[in-house]
């Protein structure tokens, strides 16, 4: 209990990674799944800072600035789907977009 | 290291309360409002981890970029803030099945990889005394090319997010 483990961050991350995983699978409104998304990339994030440390290499830093410029861009263009999707249907839940469905 | 240890559990403990609020919540704004406290406790560990560029971008991006962005995206669509609505679908044993899954095989992974392995004491990688400088130090030479990158993806997850989002087509 005196040295902060490896496994400390790795496991927050994955606990973090799977309550991400069951709102992408169990949300039903679009904007909720997005969230979950957010969820998951922030549980990847710390996986990647906590192998830096342990490395000594600032690629785990970087790449993790460039995880959080990408979640940027996919928010921006996940909100306007989900905008125009609203738009269209009067209705965010993702149910309700089935026309693909055979 | 003590001290660390007792921040790094409370820390931990409170983010993943606030992440199941996110995703069990029945109402939309209280799960965005317990992301943000997610988001403010990832940028905690990351101090905890000596990534303090890291952790700065974190709060500003996220918190305050995406979870605007989050906010307006419930606004514009009319979710009934402050009402309960039913966000949960009828699938839902399906998640918690893979999610239970996924942690049982990932959690043995780990524990069976790392076990009681230590991260190094100094482990602050920097250049001249600061973390911010070995990251810029970084990225402007080794990792130039994905930056540029990164920027054009920028510029085109812009004007793709207009050109759908425009009301005159």
């Amino acid at each position: 209990m005196d040295d902060l483990l490896i496994n400390q961050f790795l496991l927050l991350g994955a606990i973090l990674f799977c309550i991400g995983v069951y709102g992408v699978i169990a949300r039903k409104n679009t904007v909720l799944v997005l969230m979950s998304i957010e969820l998951i990339l922030n549980a990847v994030n710390i996986n990647l800072l906590t192998f830096g440390a342990l490395t000594g290499d600032v690629a785990g830093s970087v790449f993790a600035l460039f995880i959080i410029a990408v979640a940027a861009a996919e928010v921006g263009v996940g909100l306007a789907m989900v905008l125009i999707i609203y738009r269209n249907r009067a209705s965010v839940d993702l149910d309700d977009v089935d026309s693909m469905r055979g | 290291m003590v001290a660390q240890n007792i921040f790094f559990y409370a820390i931990a403990a409170v983010m993943v309360g606030a992440a199941l609020v996110v995703v069990t919540s029945r109402n939309v704004v209280r799960s965005a409002l317990a992301l943000i406290v997610v988001f403010g406790g990832v940028a905690a560990q990351f101090i905890i981890l000596a990534a303090e560029f890291v952790a700065v971008t974190q709060v500003l991006i996220y918190i305050g970029a995406i979870m605007v962005l989050m906010l307006f995206g419930i606004m514009l669509t009319r979710a009934r803030i402050g009402r309960d609505v039913d966000a949960t679908n009828d699938h839902w044993w399906a998640g918690v099945l893979t999610a239970l899954l996924l942690a049982g095989v990932m959690g043995y992974a780990l524990v069976d990889a790392w076990g009681d392995d230590p991260l190094p004491a100094d482990r602050q990688i920097t250049l001249d005394g600061s973390n911010t400088s070995a990251v810029s130090d970084s990225i402007f030479a080794q990792y130039l090319i994905p930056f540029e990158v990164v920027s054009v993806l920028l510029l085109a997850a812009l004007v793709g997010a207009i050109v759908i989002a425009r009301k005159d087509r």
